[in-house]
């Protein structure tokens, strides 16, 4: 590893100054991502400005019903709090499929969205990657593509974004709020990320030196309910091959209103499906409907050598949880409403599976379908 | 105390297991390798160095942490726990007996941390924290409820800690009969 000065951040408006002041610095959270590719030699910064202090923690409504998340709040303290279990329970499963307890004690919610891909040539600074080494080549589009993506990739880059928070965040319409030396600016969390044409080594919009202060979700559309799936190569503790977080509701005619639906491992970004989205609306809903859905949505897939096994698998993890959904009740049990509608929490789920969404089993078994 | 801009290293104060120290670390020192080759405390293990088996697990202000992954200069003031401080051969720590009855290891290597993370872990279920296998009715009550612990979520707890040995059956008894 590099040597480097270190300094501690004492207010998000001085972490941003003194970047500007430092060219090679980094903004030092949890640490997870950062250190692990400053061993490996991938990031080589010169300083580290820790933002790791700063208050960035609240976890807070908003006057519209929505909800105010902190850069700094921890992935583990996230899924935990009650608010999002009870609003956002989409975004609670999805990072509580991500990484272990240790990591997502750490983990943050800005480190998270900035965490790096997992391609094992980006992190081997012994090959060739446009993303570590803009116009070195790609090792992975010929190389042992397995992992990498079937949507939006271009010809230098392949690689997808491992988080899984993201892509439930992407699915609710979250913002991110970016402090830079200009000023305070808003980006849609499903805008985000980038898709890599030209430039694979941007993975995201955000400026060098700029600093997530905080994610804004909007309040959980009306009547919908929630889930995050992941299909991984084992049980627990391993990135998503495919993934994907719906937002869903359905009406007493049996009408979709609203739908949401975002893929993870498959882009090198979180994929808001808006092709599957618009088929959704105004349909009945059923699995034919959702699968007529998903496949207009995965038509533009074009997998790699060793990756067509994604394509079948997002579309299987995105109907199945489409389904189940719409055999549920509203994810705002807390409501008037109350839990106990039809079939009540406690039901078995139409599909006959044992429990709703993001139950023990389902997630990972639908890898092997 | 902010360091100077111009140091690669940073004097730092950590207290752990109640104990105080004050060392001087190059700034690319983790805590893992702080507690090991500056303080001696050797229980707890390098497995990967990069967060990936779990053989490094701390207790950081009470919270299981990879120890590998922490920059020492970053956590300058913070309290630890290893396995050192849950307890020793004389008055072992309820879960060290629970492994050491269970014969919850072969080559012992993950064992200290398998032993903090099982204690972090309790103390998460305890707050009522849900997990992966959580039913997502349960989830989403988030009563604050202390979580009940069976076989599964015992296990999808603990991913975060590899045993290259297979120990896992006897470690989720072990883990089991603390929850009992
Ligand atoms: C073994 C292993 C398994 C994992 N498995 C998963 C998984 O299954 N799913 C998953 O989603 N993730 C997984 N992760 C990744 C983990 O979620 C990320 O490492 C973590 O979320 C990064 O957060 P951090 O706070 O530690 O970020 P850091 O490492 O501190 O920072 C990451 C990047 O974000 C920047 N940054 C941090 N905070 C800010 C801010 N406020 N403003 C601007 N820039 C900032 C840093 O400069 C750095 O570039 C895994 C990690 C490991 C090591
Ligand atoms: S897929 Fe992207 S990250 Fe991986 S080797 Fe190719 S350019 Fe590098
Ligand atoms: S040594 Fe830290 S996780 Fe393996
Ligand atoms: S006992 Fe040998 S690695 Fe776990």
């Amino acid at each position: 590893m590099k040597p480097f000065t270190f300094e501690r951040a004492t207010s998000p408006e001085h972490a941003v100054s003194a970047f500007a002041a430092q060219p090679h610095a980094r903004f030092l959270a949890g640490g997870t991502n950062l250190v692990d590719l400053m061993k490996l030699g991938v990031e080589t910064p010169g300083h580290l400005i820790d933002v790791s202090r700063l208050p960035l923690e609240h976890i807070e409504p908003t006057p519209d019903g929505g909800l105010r998340i902190g850069a700094n709040v921890r992935n583990s303290e996230l899924a935990a709090s009650p608010a999002v279990c009870r609003g956002y329970p989409a975004l609670a499963q999805a990072l509580l499929a991500g990484a272990s307890g240790q990591l997502r004690n750490m983990a943050t919610t800005g480190g998270n969205l900035l965490q790096r891909t997992r391609c094992p040539y980006f992190q081997d600074t012994s090959v060739p990657c446009n993303k570590r080494e803009p116009g070195t080549g790609c090792s992975a589009r010929e190389g042992v593509n397995r992992d990498m993506a079937v949507l939006g990739q271009s010809e230098h880059c392949v690689a997808t974004h491992p988080s899984d928070m993201a892509v439930a965040l992407a699915a609710y319409d979250a913002e991110v709020e970016l402090l830079g030396p200009e000023g305070t600016r808003t980006v849609p969390a499903a805008a985000f990320h980038r898709l890599p044409g030209d430039a694979p080594q941007q993975d995201t919009v955000v400026r060098p030196g700029e600093l997530i202060c905080q994610v804004v979700l909007p309040p959980p559309p009306a009547g919908a309910r929630a889930a995050y799936r992941k299909a991984r190569d084992r049980a627990s503790y391993a990135f998503a091959l495919a993934s994907a977080a719906a937002v869903l509701a359905v009406d007493g005619e049996g009408t979709v209103r609203h739908a949401a639906l975002a893929f993870g491992g498959v882009a090198h970004r979180p994929w808001r499906a808006r092709t599957a989205e618009e088929a959704l609306i105004g349909t009945r809903a059923g699995a034919e409907s959702f699968g007529r859905a998903v496949d207009a949505e995965l038509a533009a897939a074009r997998p790699l050598s060793g990756n067509a096994f994604k394509v079948p698998l997002a579309r299987n993890l995105a109907v199945h949880l489409l389904t189940t959904l719409a055999a549920g009740p509203p994810d705002d049990l807390s409501g008037s409403g109350g839990p106990h509608g039809s079939g009540g929490p406690h039901g078995p789920a139409a599909d006959g599976s044992p429990g709703g969404p993001g139950s023990t089993g389902s997630p990972d078994s639908t890898a092997g379908r | 105390m902010i360091p100077q801009r111009t140091a690669t290293s940073s004097t730092l104060t950590l207290t752990v297991n109640d104990t105080a120290h004050t060392v001087t670390a190059d700034h690319r020192t983790t805590l893992l390798d702080v507690l090991r080759e500056h303080l001696d405390l050797t229980g707890t293990k390098k497995g990967c160095d990069h967060g990936q088996c779990g053989a490094c697990t701390v207790l950081l202000e009470g919270r299981r942490a990879n120890s590998c992954l922490l920059l020492a200069v970053a956590h300058d003031g913070a309290h630890l726990t290893t396995v050192e401080g849950l307890g020793d051969a004389e008055r072992p720590h309820p879960l060290q007996e629970a492994f050491h009855r269970r014969d919850a290891f072969q080559c012992g290597y993950c064992t200290p941390g398998q032993i903090v993370s099982g204690v972090g872990m309790l103390c998460e279920a305890a707050e009522g924290h849900p997990s992966h296998v959580t039913p997502p009715q349960v989830l989403q009550r988030a009563t604050g409820a202390p979580a009940e612990l069976d076989r599964d979520e015992i296990r999808e707890r603990m991913s975060g800690n590899i045993c290259r040995c297979g120990a896992y059956p006897h470690i989720v008894e072990a883990v089991e009969d603390v929850t009992a």
